[in-house]
């Protein structure tokens, strides 16, 4: 069933709705991170160095990829659901006898493909000028997936639960903001205070961007293995929750 | 052959509203059915109900026998519904909109169809514009497109002639009928009774989640014993007595009454005759749908 025609044309319709503005979509995220790439970098370069024999821009652009990865994966399956619901366009998805699990899968994965097109293109700008390496390729790719599946089905849970954009712009700003950015995408967690740096490994997105960031240096916080029992049981959890919503019709069937 | 629509004690409320009460209702296949009552009567929420917009409190509601929760893929296999809101995705043209609405449905190679339906919707010079350039009786005809994409054999139309122009809405109406003709069951909600009176062969109204009448078009028109005559007399010229109490004023002003028979009208003009009263015009109408209408919301 997952792979019924019903699935495929959903998915196929979430990637052209982003794609058919990917000005805003790719485009305006991959030049907002390549700025403060070039920014960081140019500031702070000669300053901080958290793994010996690692420049500090080499740390810095695995952190903003996958930052821009997660981020966008968010904003996909969030904004699509949320227009969907104040348009009232929603109801042709609805109608149609597409089962809970595709419905799901559909939207996790168009989530994926544009967050890992906006993190793709930002390494390949990031490469001109930065050398980086490519310590263990696995599993940046498995990290990026995970990751963005993860915020994929979060950015669900939230276009579910959000009933106008203003509540959809709270839980981006107070909830997945604070955890991306309180993640050590600027920084390692060895370098904050003791309470800061316990707290932080209470953080899923602390595990996706330790984990993506070992793909690149070979080094890390924590060990890779660890960070994929972490963001694997996450997306489990994160998953189960999200189809049960959509199994119930919360806030979609009254 | 299962009931295109059947609904077995079907409840639904909202907080303290309640929006279905308890329906029964059979329609069978090939009627082509109509569904009537006052705002907030509980038109859309059954239909949602059928179409898995609206999760029952209880009861059971299936489409050709399948029922609309447990066996929903079918069920919705089986249905097209045309929703009362004015909706569309802005990302599309109205051929990708009918492409989408294809898959979504199971069916990738449906342009033939799709052709056809741009084709009896006068949509076809319309095909690659985008939804939002569309004025809103263009965007309600692409509604009933989508409805109609995967050839569904129960199509429910929820008020599909609002703000549609009369010409549009005579071809719409015309392509329907085809619909139900080639075997199609079609369910119609619409504040046009003329519409539902002509089209529809079968006729439940309802009031605050209730069915107050159902019945063949041509028995709830049967209930009316009357005939309506409007007659304006001339200057100083009045009603017979027995018909005076009977009479209102329009504000044409013309005199209504309503009549039981042939008889009845007979006596009437007699009396006038015999009082010298000079008569101006004279109308003599058929029972009409509104009417009754009225009178089962009234007495319901």
């Amino acid at each position: 069933m997952i792979c019924s025609t019903g699935f495929r044309t959903l998915l196929r319709k979430e990637l052209l709705r982003f794609w058919k503005v990917g000005f805003q979509t790719v485009a305006a995220p991959v030049v907002t991170s390549a700025l403060y790439l070039l920014i960081f970098s140019h500031v702070l370069e000669e300053h901080i160095q958290v793994y010996a024999a690692v420049s500090y821009s080499a740390f810095l652009v695995p952190g903003l990829a996958i930052m821009s990865v997660l981020q966008n994966a968010f904003a996909n399956s969030s904004s699509s659901l949320i227009q969907s619901k104040v348009t009232g366009n929603i109801v042709f998805v609805l109608l149609a006898p597409i089962g809970h699990a595709e419905l799901y899968a559909a939207y996790v994965l168009a989530a994926v493909v544009r967050g890992l097109m906006v993190g793709l293109a930002l390494l390949a700008i990031a490469s001109v000028w930065i050398d980086l390496a490519w310590a263990a390729p696995h599993w940046i790719l498995v990290f990026a997936v995970l990751g963005a599946a993860i915020l994929g089905t979060l950015g669900i849970i939230a276009g579910i639960w959000a009933e106008k954009f203003d509540e959809l712009a709270a839980f981006q700003n107070f909830l997945i903001l604070p955890l991306t950015f309180l993640s050590g995408v600027f920084y390692s967690i060895h370098s904050l205070p003791p309470f800061w740096r316990d707290l932080s490994h209470y953080n899923p997105v602390f595990y996706m961007i330790d984990g993506f960031r070992y793909g690149f240096l070979g080094v890390s916080d924590v060990s890779p293995a660890l960070s994929l029992a972490v963001v694997s049981g996450c997306l489990l959890v994160l998953a189960a929750a999200t189809l049960q919503l959509l199994r119930t019709g919360y806030k979609l069937r009254a | 052959m299962p009931a295109a629509i059947e609904v077995q004690s079907l409840a639904k409320s909202f907080g303290r509203v309640r929006a279905l009460d308890a329906i029964d209702l059979t329609v069978d296949a090939g009627e082509f059915f109509g569904l009537l009552g006052p705002n907030g009567a509980g038109k859309t929420t059954l239909i949602s109900a059928l179409a898995g917009l609206v999760r029952p409190d209880s009861g059971t509601a299936r489409i050709l026998g399948h029922d609309v929760v447990s066996d929903y893929r079918q069920a919705r296999r089986l249905l097209g519904v045309v929703p009362q809101e004015l909706v569309f995705d802005p990302f599309f043209t109205v051929r990708e909109t009918l492409r989408i609405q294809s898959g979504y449905f199971g069916l990738r190679r449906n342009e033939d169809w799709i052709d056809a339906l741009l084709h009896h919707l006068d949509l076809t010079a319309k095909a690659d514009a985008n939804m939002r350039s569309l004025s809103g009786g263009m965007k309600r005809r692409v509604l009933v497109a989508q409805a109609l994409v995967h050839r569904p054999p129960v199509v429910v139309l929820d008020e599909p002639t609002a703000g549609v122009d009369v010409e549009l809405r005579r071809e719409l109406w015309e392509f329907i009928q085809s619909l139900n003709r080639d075997g199609h069951t079609i369910v119609l909600t619409t504040h046009y009774l003329e519409e539902a009176q002509n089209l529809c062969t079968r006729i439940a109204m309802l009031k605050a989640g209730r069915i107050v009448a159902l019945d063949s078009t041509a028995n709830l028109l049967g209930r009316l014993e009357a005939h309506r005559l409007r007659l304006k007399l001339g200057a100083g010229a009045c009603l017979p007595a027995g018909f005076a109490g009977k009479a209102s004023r329009e504000p044409d002003g013309f005199l209504s009454i309503d009549l039981k028979g042939v008889d009845e009208l007979a006596a009437l003009l007699t009396g006038l005759r015999e009082a010298g009263a000079a008569i101006e015009d004279i109308e003599l109408g058929r029972p009409d749908l509104e009417r009754v209408f009225v009178k089962v919301m009234r007495s319901a």
